[in-house]
């Protein structure tokens, strides 16, 4: 391991601790209000300042990395196991079958699927758990996350198909199932971990904009979303800046998971 | 009424002078002809009425929505409302600041003493924006476009409260009576919203009688009103109105953006201030923002009380017992959601009106009261109890309810978290659900498939008559319970008796007693929980002058046509 | 050419059947979404049982998801796109009116994201540098984490143009799969010969490298058409941009049939002129390469 991937590790593990170790570091609990404290900027009983109903906003980073981080890259690994199911072997078909895959692809790209999110709302009690509910919204990303890279997938392994060491591995009588997961799945590796990588901030924000449909975390559950949104109020965030920092440890995640996806990546090469 | 002074006289003034030093300096006669230009120039300015200096300009502000249309008889959304009001010409005004009714078009009128007939004089001499005259057969031919069933329009439905045709009846070009079928309380009042429209005029609803008229819109985007050259109103002065040039509107609906707009001086103001942004530039620039006291709106929460409703039976149980609400209502903290939601520009509601409806409010109805304590007794003296921090009927069912309001509204999302926190020291669990507002509205008025539910009432009008259609058990805007086919309850039956009497009196003082036991029911009965009365918050630029924000809306322009801008 | 001449024909037939497929499943799925008979005009206070009742009926006239759909197909094909209900006009006008300002916006967005991707990726492959590797994701990883709304915002805050905010909201996803697509480039073995026999980095990267990924590229480049079309919608919304993207939210919370099905059926035609051309380039590269 690089020391780069050696530090991505000790963040990831650091977060996930902090994360983890919420309830002993902040038993008050995320939902507690001080409410003669409200909007506060940092101070030494409140790290990161408070949020607009008085309630402790480093707390709130820490409870909500834990559902963010948990889910999110499930959310993503579905994601990227449609994707690669459905381009990958379309691609590696090609005819018929991946016109058709592509097609359905296209028509995911295009359709209004707000609604689809409006009637899952609809379908669900109104006293649905918050823990349900946010299951329920990342799988729901989790299923229509995949079209992007499913047509990059499917563009790859046609070219995987018509490629000489594939053409010499059927001509040497290996089986076709073979011959898509042992020579074709790895070979797509670079997209799929791209895929992953992607859609784990993305998930993550998507769920807070679902907010509005009734969907995604409930009050006063937090989450890494509803924490940035806090920056939408643009007017003042210059005389803010700790609001900054679930953004920022967001950022960090992220690259993190990317310098150790990156030791995939050459390894899939 | 507030306006801008003309400043004609300080020209003329400094015109005088300017005169004098040049007959000291040419004495010799160096440049008679330059003193008989200056001469000229005054005996214009004092005789033939025009418009001062110092006038002109463009005023540019936000709307939040695109408005759906330019018909003023077919208005129903703010932006509609906003353009109607400042290109309609009315035959009467209610000033936004005195709340007193004034002469426009008309320059009298009278209301019969059965409430059903009302006669309007009317100016005469006047043109529509494109020169198409005026006359009373244009104010005959707007009321029977309004009062057409077909059309469903809100204006006119103000007007409808029987059934039958509307009689108009021109007498002179300047005189017209027009007469409905039955009583219509406050009729001369409901005038403010009615635009006139041109019988003759090829331009349709674009020709108008008001300050400004519609020069260019590009949807979406922008609307651009220009002044009317024929508005029929001058100042003191003899001065013709309106002193701005022109009114550009953006299609604006987030708030961040209109704020930042205003900050970098792009938008002269903001008609409604939310309170966290009204306190970050009083801070730095407190001249620019106004506070003008509570307004008549309010915020408020109710239970579901349908019968029908797909929700479980023990629920529909607590939310139609009084006391249940009561309690609910009494572990409310309304202070704290003036202060921590509004930051102090809100007070505690009282009951369905709020104290700046001076009139109507109810005096001696007692401020709402916050005692947990008291709340958890009430609710143990129903059977309800408390095990392991959570409240319990007497059936053992949880105490756990959900309250449903619309996304985007961050006040009502902090409220429901607030109240969700002082309910939860009670033992009561509140699920919050923010809902896209056409689910919302669904379950509100067709599935009936909610709990509780936070919205927010915004009174356009002072008499409590604006609000029939949610007092009335019948209504469809009766919200916690619509369509009776007779009432429920014995006190909605009293509501319903109550509201019916206040519309049929002419005698002031016999309707505030009815509407005073109207209020006095909804306070002990609580189908809603009032919650606060906001105040009226507005921003406005230094950049304009004659603006004196007022709690009726439009707040900020209500007097348009006196406004100016510096250049 | 032929085999290709029936490709673009293949395509053209499926194009047509998407474009109808997809109007039709977007009618079903703003009808069956809750809210679609109800307008907020009926909590009006002042509107009467009459007048609320009207309101509703008029909603129901569009119940039948079917027969609306024949009937709209009917009247497009004589070039009439029907009424907006939210904005009283008809939609050919409205979609006319601000198609014009997206694809603009939308042209600007993904040329710049383009720019960006293409100058990051390149350069990050020719210089072969680990810590350039590591700031370029870096980079990417921070546009990625910003929420959509914020880049609109952050947009206006700068007084810049929203295409900006789009190419920012593009790039992130059209960088990572760029550079890991030349990164499997750069691994096969005929790279190594070439870097052995001493060809030099600019070389191996246009005439070896390039062209092996430019299949896939293309595809990524369709991708990104629907990824911009898809962020066209908030930034448009924020910014108050007159274009399809801000009619497309105010037809989705107004529920506003005629218009969404329309919006849909552009959508899906832009989304899969863009696949069908990459797919076809794509082809029509591969068998140039073979």
């Amino acid at each position: 391991m690089s020391l780069a991937q050696k530090t991505a590790c000790l963040i990831l593990a650091l977060v996930l601790g902090a994360s983890a170790a919420a309830t002993w570091l902040a038993p008050g609990g995320y939902a507690k209000q001080d409410r003669e404290a409200i909007a506060e900027p940092p101070s030494h009983t409140h790290w990161l300042g408070t949020d607009e109903l008085g309630r402790d906003r480093f707390t709130r980073v820490m409870y909500g990395t834990r559902i963010s981080l948990l889910l999110a890259p499930a959310a993503a690994l579905l994601s990227t196991l449609l994707a690669a199911a459905i381009g990958g072997l379309a691609g590696y078909a090609g005819g018929t079958w991946a016109r058709l895959a592509m097609a359905v692809t296209d028509l995911f790209l295009s359709l209004p699927w707000l609604f689809l999110l409006i009637t899952v709302r609809a379908l669900l009690p109104l006293n649905v758990s918050p823990l349900v509910s946010v299951l329920v919204t990342f799988m729901l990303l989790g299923f229509l996350g995949w079209t992007a890279a499913a047509r990059v997938l499917c563009s790859s392994a046609a070219s995987l198909r018509s490629s000489d060491f594939v053409r010499q591995a059927r001509a040497a009588g290996i089986p076709a199932q073979r011959l898509f997961w042992v020579h074709t799945v790895p070979n797509l590796k670079p997209v799929l971990l791209a895929q992953f990588w992607i859609s784990i901030p993305v998930f993550i924000l998507s769920e807070a904009n679902l907010g509005i449909l009734g969907l995604g975390v409930a009050e006063p559950m937090p989450s890494w979303g509803s924490l940035l949104k806090e920056l939408q109020g643009l007017v003042s965030i210059g005389e803010e800046p700790w609001k900054f920092v679930p953004l920022i440890l967001l950022v960090i995640v992220v690259t993190s998971f990317q310098l150790l996806l990156s030791r995939q990546e050459e390894f899939a090469l | 009424m507030n306006h801008s002074p003309s400043p004609i006289q300080s020209v003329q003034l400094a015109v005088k002078s300017f005169c004098g030093s040049l007959r000291k300096k040419f004495a010799r006669n160096r440049a008679p002809h330059t003193v008989a230009v200056v001469a000229a120039i005054i005996f214009g300015c004092c005789f033939f009425p025009g418009r001062a200096a110092a006038q002109g300009g463009e005023l540019h502000f936000c709307l939040r929505t695109e408005p759906k249309t330019f018909d003023p008889l077919k208005v129903e959304d703010d932006a509609s409302a906003a353009v109607r009001y400042l290109t309609g010409g009315v035959l009467v005004r209610v000033n936004r600041e005195t709340q007193d009714l004034e002469p426009e078009l008309a320059i009298s009128w009278k209301v019969s003493k059965d409430g059903r007939q009302i006669s309007f004089r009317l100016r005469s001499g006047l043109s529509f924006s494109d020169g198409t005259p005026f006359s009373a057969e244009d104010v005959a031919y707007t009321v029977q476009r309004l009062m057409d069933p077909a059309l469903h329009s809100a204006t006119g439905d103000a007007f409808r409260s029987g059934t039958g045709s509307v009689e108009t009846k021109v007498i002179s070009p300047t005189q017209i009576s027009i007469t409905f079928p039955a009583q219509v309380v406050g009729l001369d009042r409901l005038f403010d919203q009615v635009a006139i429209l041109s019988e003759h005029s090829p331009k349709k609803e674009m020709a108008v009688l008001g300050p400004f008229m519609v020069a260019d819109y590009k949807p979406g985007s922008s609307l651009l009103l220009k002044r009317n050259a024929n508005y029929w109103k001058s100042d003191a002065q003899g001065h013709k109105l309106p002193y701005l040039d022109s009114i550009r509107l953006d299609v604006q609906p987030n708030r961040d953006v209109e704020m930042l707009r205003f900050k970098r001086g792009e938008v002269d103001l903001i008609n409604s201030l939310d309170s966290e942004y009204f306190d970050k530039l009083a801070a730095t620039s407190p001249q620019l923002v106004h506070d003008a006291g509570s307004s008549l709106d309010s915020e408020q929460m109710w239970f579901n009380q349908v019968a029908k409703a797909p929700i479980p039976a023990y629920k529909k149980n607590w939310f139609h017992s009084a006391n249940f609400r009561n309690a609910i209502s009494e572990a409310i903290n309304r202070a704290d959601l003036s202060r921590v939601v509004y930051h102090g520009h809100a007070q505690p509601a009282f009951g369905p009106f709020s104290p700046a409806n001076k009139f109507w409010f109810n005096t001696h109805l007692q401020p709402p009261a916050y005692n947990a304590d008291a709340a958890l007794k009430a609710l143990q003296s129903e059977g309800f109890r408390m095990e392991n921090g959570t409240l319990k009927d007497k059936e053992g069912n949880p105490v756990i309810f959900s309250i449903a309001t619309n996304s985007g509204n961050k006040a009502r999302e902090r409220m429901a978290v607030l109240i969700q926190d002082d309910l939860q020291k009670i033992g009561i669990h509140v699920n919050v659900v923010t809902l896209d507002f056409p689910s919302l509205i669904e379950r509100m008025t067709q599935s009936f498939d909610y709990e509780a539910i936070l919205l927010g009432l915004t009174n356009v009008d002072l008499d409590p008559n604006g609000e029939m259609n949610v007092w009335l058990s019948s209504s469809e805007n009766h919200q916690w319970n619509p369509q009776q086919k007779t009432p429920e309850t014995p006190w909605e039956a009293e509501i319903d008796r109550l509201m019916r009497l206040q519309a049929s009196s002419s005698n002031a003082k016999k309707r505030k007693e009815a509407f005073d036991q109207v209020q006095e029911i909804v306070v002990e009965q609580k189908p809603f929980l009032f919650l606060i009365n906001k105040n009226a918050l507005s921003a406005v630029s230094t950049r304009v002058q004659g603006a004196s924000p007022v709690i009726l809306w439009p707040q900020t322009f209500w007097n348009a046509e006196w406004l100016t801008v510096s250049k | 050419m032929p085999k290709l001449r029936w490709k673009i024909v293949g395509h053209l037939f499926s194009l047509l059947g998407v474009i109808l497929i997809g109007g039709f499943l977007s009618a079903v799925l703003v009808r069956l979404a809750p809210g679609f008979d109800t307008d907020e005009r009926e909590l009006d206070a002042h509107l009467n049982s009459e007048s609320v009742q009207a309101l509703r009926a008029a909603r129901r006239n569009d119940d039948n998801v079917l027969r609306f759909y024949v009937s709209y197909m009917t009247r497009a094909a004589h070039g009439d796109l029907g009424m907006s209900a939210a904005l009283g006009q008809p939609v050919r006008t409205l979609l006319k009116e601000r198609a014009p300002s997206t694809l603009r916006l939308l042209a600007l967005g993904l040329g710049m994201a383009w720019a960006f991707t293409l100058s990051l990726a390149l350069s990050a492959a020719w210089l072969r540098l680990s810590t350039y590797d590591h700031l370029a994701t870096l980079v990417s990883g921070t546009f990625l984490c910003i929420p959509a709304a914020v880049l609109a915002l952050l947009s206006i805050l700068w007084n810049v143009s929203s295409s900006l905010a789009i190419a920012l909201i593009v790039f992130p996803h059209t960088y990572r799969y760029t550079r890991n697509l030349l990164i499997k480039a750069y691994s096969r073995p005929h790279i190594l010969a070439a870097r052995a026999r001493g060809l030099g980095e600019g070389r191996i990267l246009f005439r070896h490298v390039l062209p092996v990924i430019t299949a896939q590229l293309l595809s990524v480049a369709g991708v990104s058409v629907s990824m911009a079309v898809g962020a066209a919608i908030p930034v448009e919304a924020l910014c108050g941009y007159a274009g399809v993207g801000q009619l497309a939210w105010q037809a989705a919370l107004a529920r506003d049939l005629p218009l969404l099905v329309n919006v849909t059926v552009l959508v899906t035609v832009v989304t899969l002129l863009a696949n069908s051309s990459a797919d076809i380039l794509g082809l029509a590269w591969r068998r140039h390469e073979a």
